[in-house]
């Protein structure tokens, strides 16, 4: 049982595509490990016991008949509870959709169960993707498996723990200002954020719709991208869906090199506020990438400073448009309708009650950066900046194939130390947001612990819009010589839950 | 820039539908305050000759044929309302009694 839920999620389709293993089997000592483990973790909003084994039963049904299966048939995931699942719930971490049964499958979803990727169940997170360590879920926080009492980072927490506690190979998540990498960072484990539009929207929650981007979460490069490839690519029902063949993400990942590759390390990365064994870490992985080949080019993007401060312009402004559609009408929580009430003190009352703090705090924040006599100073000005950073990206990628910088400023903080100061968990998004505000394609992926609290270090790559593929020919040449130098898989150094 | 008020908040709320409690007002009225603080520094460098950025990609409409397709049923698209009543969504009153 222990061996099949450490295999990788290539290595797990291949027995089963071979018959050495059955999807049933695999499915079965997952669930074992959710049931075994997850109470501790609480990695899981919901499980979908007879549903994964359903689609387990159908994929060993396939290879019975001999039809062909797809590179990732029968391999289990943990699927964040943002996008819809058709019966199946789909809370987005928040009581005002408690109970709520979607009638109808996410894009993405589709395009699992269509690739006989088996869904074990929905992830817990950060209430409508807003926070930066999960402690905003209203159904409680996950722990991190390297330490149960830290945050595994947000919002897709629950996604990266699962990864890290072997409860799933494969995991999704979404990253509006990196709620994929920021996880993977603190986990040991691997997130990509697709570029902006290259996975579809359609059936996923919507929080900052011109950052929002789903994208795949594994414990191997490699596992990232059959994933990437599977739920990637045009979809007639998001019309910000790119309309472009998908980057070759897996050949890319068999064919890892950084020979001749030019690295930008950019200045304003770096500084206050950085732990010292992150920036330690993170200094040594570029000179691993100078031994393998590739050529250091120090840039410099001095819009980057204001990139945080746009971000909880943006974010909050499109959160409080997109989040009126929770109105107590249609579906959702409704609250205080005795007969007597207006339908707008009913929509007040809910909202009042269904919605969390930090929830709030957005609404409100974006409500005023909208009003009128305030909206050329915040709203707008943000928007100027995101101009300006997306100035600085183009500028960087004349004279460097990839950008590299560390994936927080810090290891995993204690659950609780930040829960009710929001500027310094704003902080954590510090070096992800300004991909997410150019609509760039960026991965994080361990690069070791840091040296004075033994807790993962993410090393981030950035890349052009529409070169996804670079990451993961850079994420794999690093991931395996830095496997070589330690041995085995970082994760490998976590305890035993 | 002005600092956000309690009563600044209580304005926000009602324009965002949130009945907000007491305690939230007196919570969040610092806090909003303290992040409008932060944040309003994007003003420093947003001169006049930028252009704004509202998306990372140029969009344009999408349009398709205007086809009958297969959809919801009534009974599925009413399945998570609050109150329904002859397949309609059923809400609380619009209109005052008068």
């Amino acid at each position: 049982m222990t061996d099949i839920i450490r295999l990788t999620a290539a290595q797990t389709a291949e027995k089963i595509a071979s018959g050495e293993l059955t999807a049933v089997e695999v499915t079965e000592a997952h669930l074992a490990r959710i049931e075994a483990v997850d109470e501790k973790v609480h990695a899981f909003l919901h499980v979908d016991r007879e549903g994964a084994l359903e689609q387990a039963r159908a994929v060993d049904a396939k290879r019975a008949a001999g039809e062909p299966l797809g590179p990732l048939a029968g391999v289990p995931l943990a699927l964040k509870d943002i996008f819809t699942t058709e019966g199946v719930p789909t809370t987005v971490g928040s009581k005002i959709l408690e109970g709520w049964i979607p009638p109808y499958d996410a894009t993405v979803t589709k395009r699992l169960k269509a690739a006989d990727v088996v869904i074990l169940g929905k992830t817990n997170m950060d209430e409508f993707a807003m926070g930066s360590s999960t402690e905003n879920s209203a159904y409680g926080p996950t722990g991190n498996p390297w330490d149960l009492t830290r945050i595994p980072g947000g919002s897709g927490g629950g996604s990266a723990a699962a990864l890290a506690s072997y409860q799933a190979p494969l995991a999704i998540g979404t990253d509006t200002g990196g709620s994929i990498r920021q996880p993977a960072a603190v986990t040991a484990t691997v997130g990509v954020k697709p570029t902006y539009g290259g996975v579809s929207r359609y059936g996923m929650v919507a929080f900052s719709s011109s950052l929002d981007q789903g994208g795949p979460c594994a414990r191997t490069v490699l596992d990232a991208a059959l994933l990437h490839e599977v739920i990637a690519g045009h979809d007639p029902l998001d019309s910000t869906s790119i309309d472009a063949p998908v980057p070759p993400v897996v050949e890319a990942a068999r064919n890892g090199n950084v020979a001749g590759l030019r690295v930008g390390v950019v200045k304003e990365f770096g500084g206050e506020g950085y732990q010292a064994g992150v920036v330690q870490r993170f200094t040594e992985s570029v000179e691993l990438l100078r031994d393998l080949g590739a050529e250091i080019v120090e840039i410099s993007c001095p819009s980057f400073t204001y990139a945080l401060a746009a971000y909880y312009l943006i974010a909050p402004s499109e959160c409080s448009s997109n989040l009126a559609r929770f109105d107590a009408m249609r579906y959702g929580l409704r609250v205080g309708d005795d007969g007597t009430k207006s339908a707008e003190d009913v929509t007040a009352l809910t909202r009042d009650a269904g919605f969390g703090p930090e929830v709030k705090r957005r609404i409100m924040l974006g409500t005023y950066a909208l009003s009128s006599g305030y909206y050329d100073a915040y709203y707008g000005s943000a928007q100027k900046v995101r101009t300006l950073i997306t100035r600085d990206f183009e500028k960087a990628f004349e004279s460097v194939d990839v950008i590299v910088s560390p994936t927080t400023p810090t290891t995993a903080f204690p659950i609780g130390e930040r829960a009710d100061d929001p500027m310094a968990m704003y902080l954590a998004d510090l070096c992800t947001i300004p991909a997410n505000l150019a609509g760039n394609a960026a991965m994080s992926l361990p690069c070791g612990l840091a040296p004075e609290d033994g807790l993962p270090v993410g090393l981030q790559i950035i890349a052009p819009a529409l070169k996804d593929d670079r990451l993961y020919r850079v994420g794999a040449a690093v991931e395996a010589a830095f496997v070589s130098k330690w041995g085995h898989p970082l994760l490998e150094e976590a305890p035993q839950l | 820039m002005p600092g956000i008020t309690r009563e600044e908040v209580a304005h926000l709320g009602k324009l965002a539908r949130l009945e907000l409690s007491a305690d939230e007002l007196d919570h969040f009225a610092g806090q909003l305050d303290d992040i409008i603080g932060a944040v309003a520094r994007v003003s420093e460098v947003s001169g006049e000759d930028v252009p704004p950025t509202s998306h990372p990609l140029p969009l344009t409409n999408v349009m398709r044929p205007d086809e009958v397709r297969p959809s919801l049923t009534p009974e599925q698209a009413l399945s998570g309302a609050p109150a329904q009543e002859q397949q309609r969504f059923k809400v609380p009153q619009i209109l005052g009694e008068e």
